[in-house]
């Protein structure tokens, strides 16, 4: 499903991913935990098409393709979903219509056929129930005034409705008290399944109780270090990133 | 009009003479034509103090302060004819502009025409009763026109205000009355809204110039839906220089929409004057897309407490349309509240000035007022002049002001893209979104058909946003 080698990326001239080697198979859940400032971010913005980035070396393939000859969008319409770590609000574009919009410019562009009205309303309904966010925060325009945690579950709700085949999932439990916590991680499992891969970004090992993942992947200053079980989640939580990083400046 | 025609100006005893032919001549033009224009008595001595103050101002110029970013030359360079008496104008003519669900008053270069208007079966105008105000003028309505026309406001300030009061020939008496308690309770029998629709006659040979001129009198208790529409008809440049008049009445309650829809070869310098007594409350939305070079003075003084006044504005310039809007409310009395709220959106090379000024008198304690300016530049090459202003002389208000200019956000493109969005698509939507906050307010359906629809026309990529709908 995604496979990224040796990828070297930097803004204004400074490197932050340094050489990142990494897999992910179809129906897998893989955890990326590291400290603050190690790429994590960085990663997903790059995989998503942010183009303040500059790519340096290296290549990801998704899905076949060759991701960085694909724009946001079409990364998007190809099954690439990010969930923000800091979703932005947009005054004047109610959430229904910007779903409506993005969900008929998916299907359009598979030579699909775009939801009328009725329907869409109709899988709203079914998927805003995964997240238990208000309805009328769908009337609402996308993310302005809602809480943090409410940003986060319209995140994994956006998910739910485009039904993507790769979803990276930047700090989603950042922030989140132990409920919505709860409610992002139930919409996720709900949407895990043979095909759909999952990348979760995580500073905490906390969200692994809830998302159990197949594979945990450490990144420290721009490279996957250690990669091994959900075991290695809990080793990290009982001994703090500075045994790895003690390794990594040894090693 | 041309220099050549001033001949006569010496021979006319009550003018000291303008040095500036060009002013003369428009002094000339009312000698000519003051015998034949409505209004006797103190009207006609209010139209000769006029053009005197007009002839003393002179045409404004780039070195005057409330100018100094708009070039009316066009105007002051311009020849224009008066627009014909009876210019052929037909039903269908009217329809791109005309709003369901609304009465229509049309008036052609200035002049009512009944045939064309649809004023509603007899009884349906309860709460707002509209006609010629020139005929007003001679009939028994002449003592209400003189009482308020120019009284509140006047034009010792601004040529163009004293210019229109000279020279209007006719345009709209409004009178609104006491509101139906029936309507209060059940909406539909609320009276339908008012559209004023003011259409130029455009002559692609002769630049034609007119001076329509409104007065609203909202009379105690009163409430109305008011919607101005000014319009060209044909190709060729045209003058408007309109004035609008609205005195307001205690308690009263006016909702109004003026809506610039001009061809970008007409220049319209305008001014909307409003006074208000107590309690009143006003709701106004300047919306300006079309116009080539427009100026809009926009007067209010707030002259008796709790006065409630609310007026927003929306301009959309794209090629090289100028909009100008100049703002200046004056808080009189305590416990008032003005809030304003000007959003631009321009395009290629346009350019927007937008002029706001708060003035606090002392008495006025407890005023809460707000105004805020955004503009969203959609070309490297289009300007902004923005100077939103606080004049404050008394010591327990509360008073903002603000202003921002920028592009359109790249994070929010980005989060549109990542969705599955177009980047151009995106671009459209967010540039819809900044004016929906606005559009969203015009409480007549069929004009914010109107606004959106010009919207989806005129904004890059509207037709993404218009298939999304």
């Amino acid at each position: 499903m995604l496979k990224v080698t040796n990828l070297h990326v930097g803004i204004d001239g400074k490197e932050i991913l340094k050489g990142l080697d990494f897999a992910a198979a179809a129906g897998e859940v893989h955890a990326i935990m590291g400290p603050n400032g190690s790429g994590k971010s960085t990663f997903a913005q790059v995989l998503a098409g942010r183009e303040d980035y500059q790519v340096t070396a290296g290549s990801v393939v998704f899905d076949g393709q060759d991701l960085f000859e694909m724009a946001a969008e079409e990364r998007a319409r190809a099954g690439l979903f990010l969930a923000f770590q800091y979703p932005v609000e947009i005054p004047g574009v109610s959430n229904t219509y910007f779903l409506k919009a993005a969900l008929n410019s998916i299907l359009k562009s598979r030579g699909e056929r775009e939801l009328d009205a009725m329907e869409f309303l109709k899988l709203v309904r079914d998927r805003v129930k995964l997240v238990e966010l208000d309805e009328s925060l769908l009337k609402r325009p996308v993310n302005e005034g809602f809480s943090g945690g409410e940003k986060k579950r319209n995140e994994i709700f956006q998910m739910a409705v485009l039904e993507p085949k790769l979803a990276i999932l930047d700090e989603t439990d950042s922030g989140l008290d132990i409920d919505a916590l709860r409610v992002v991680a139930k919409g996720v499992n709900s949407l895990r399944n043979e095909e759909r891969t999952f990348v979760v970004i995580t500073h905490y090992q906390r969200l692994l109780e809830y998302i159990v993942p197949d594979f945990v992947h450490v990144m420290v200053d721009g490279r996957i270090v250690r990669s091994g079980g959900k075991e290695l989640a809990l080793e990290l939580e009982e001994r703090g990133y500075a045994f790895i990083e003690q390794e990594v400046a040894v090693g | 009009m041309t220099p050549s025609e001033t001949a006569t100006l010496t021979a006319v005893p009550t003018l000291t003479a303008p040095r500036d032919p060009r002013v003369a001549a428009y002094a000339e033009h009312f000698e000519r034509r003051v015998a034949s224009l409505p209004g006797e008595g103190s009207v006609r001595e209010l139209r000769r103090s006029a053009i005197e103050r007009f002839c003393e101002l002179g045409f404004p110029t780039l070195k005057m302060e409330e100018w100094r970013h708009t070039n009316i030359a066009a105007v002051v360079r311009g020849d224009f004819l008066p627009a014909p008496e009876h210019a052929a104008v037909t039903a269908s003519d009217l329809e791109p502009w005309l709003l369901e669900g609304c009465r229509h008053a049309v008036f052609v270069d200035g002049r009512f025409r009944p045939e064309l208007s649809a004023l509603g079966e007899p009884g349906d105008d309860a709460g707002a009763m509209v006609g010629s105000l020139a005929t007003a003028l001679s009939g028994a309505d002449q003592g209400l026109v003189s009482r308020h026309l120019g009284r509140h406001l006047g034009f010792d300030d601004h040529p163009f205000r004293a210019l229109n009061t000279a020279l209007f020939e006719d345009g709209a008496l409004v009178r609104l009355r006491r509101a139906r308690v029936a309507s209060e309770v059940v909406p539909e029998l609320a009276p339908k809204p008012l559209q004023l629709l003011f259409l130029a006659t455009a002559d692609a040979t002769a630049a034609r110039m007119n001076f329509p001129r409104t007065l609203i009198v909202a009379e105690p208790a009163s409430q109305a839906t008011i919607i101005e529409t000014y319009a060209t008809l044909g190709a060729g440049v045209t003058f408007t220089c309109p004035m609008t008049e609205l005195v307001a009445g205690k308690g009263s309650v006016v909702r109004h929409y003026r809506v610039q829809a001009e061809s970008t070869e007409a220049l319209h310098l305008a001014a909307f004057a409003s006074y208000f007594e107590r309690d009143a409350s006003y709701t106004g939305l300047v919306i300006s897309h079309g116009g080539g070079l427009v100026r809009l003075d926009l007067h209010a003084i707030l002259d008796g407490e709790g006065v409630d006044f609310r007026l927003d504005g929306l301009y959309v310039l794209g090629g090289r349309q100028l909009a100008d809007h100049h703002l200046r409310v004056e808080h009189k009395q305590p416990h008032c509240g003005s809030h304003e709220l000007f959003k631009g959106i321009l395009d290629d090379q346009a350019r927007g000035v937008f002029s706001g000024r708060i003035y606090v008198h002392r008495a006025a304690q407890k005023t809460d007022a707000v105004q805020t300016n955004r503009n969203l530049l959609l070309s490297p090459e289009a300007l902004v002049n923005s100077n939103p202003q606080l004049e404050i002389f008394a010591d327990d208000v509360k008073c903002t002001h603000g202003s921002t200019t920028g592009q359109i956000d790249a994070d929010a493109v980005f989060y549109l893209r990542s969705r599955g969005l177009s980047a151009d698509a995106a671009r459209s939507l967010l540039t819809f979104a900044f004016a929906a906050e606005l559009v969203e307010r015009i409480a007549v359906p069929a004009l914010r058909r109107q606004v959106e629809e010009v919207l989806y026309d005129r904004l890059p990529g509207g037709e993404l946003v218009r298939a999304a709908q």
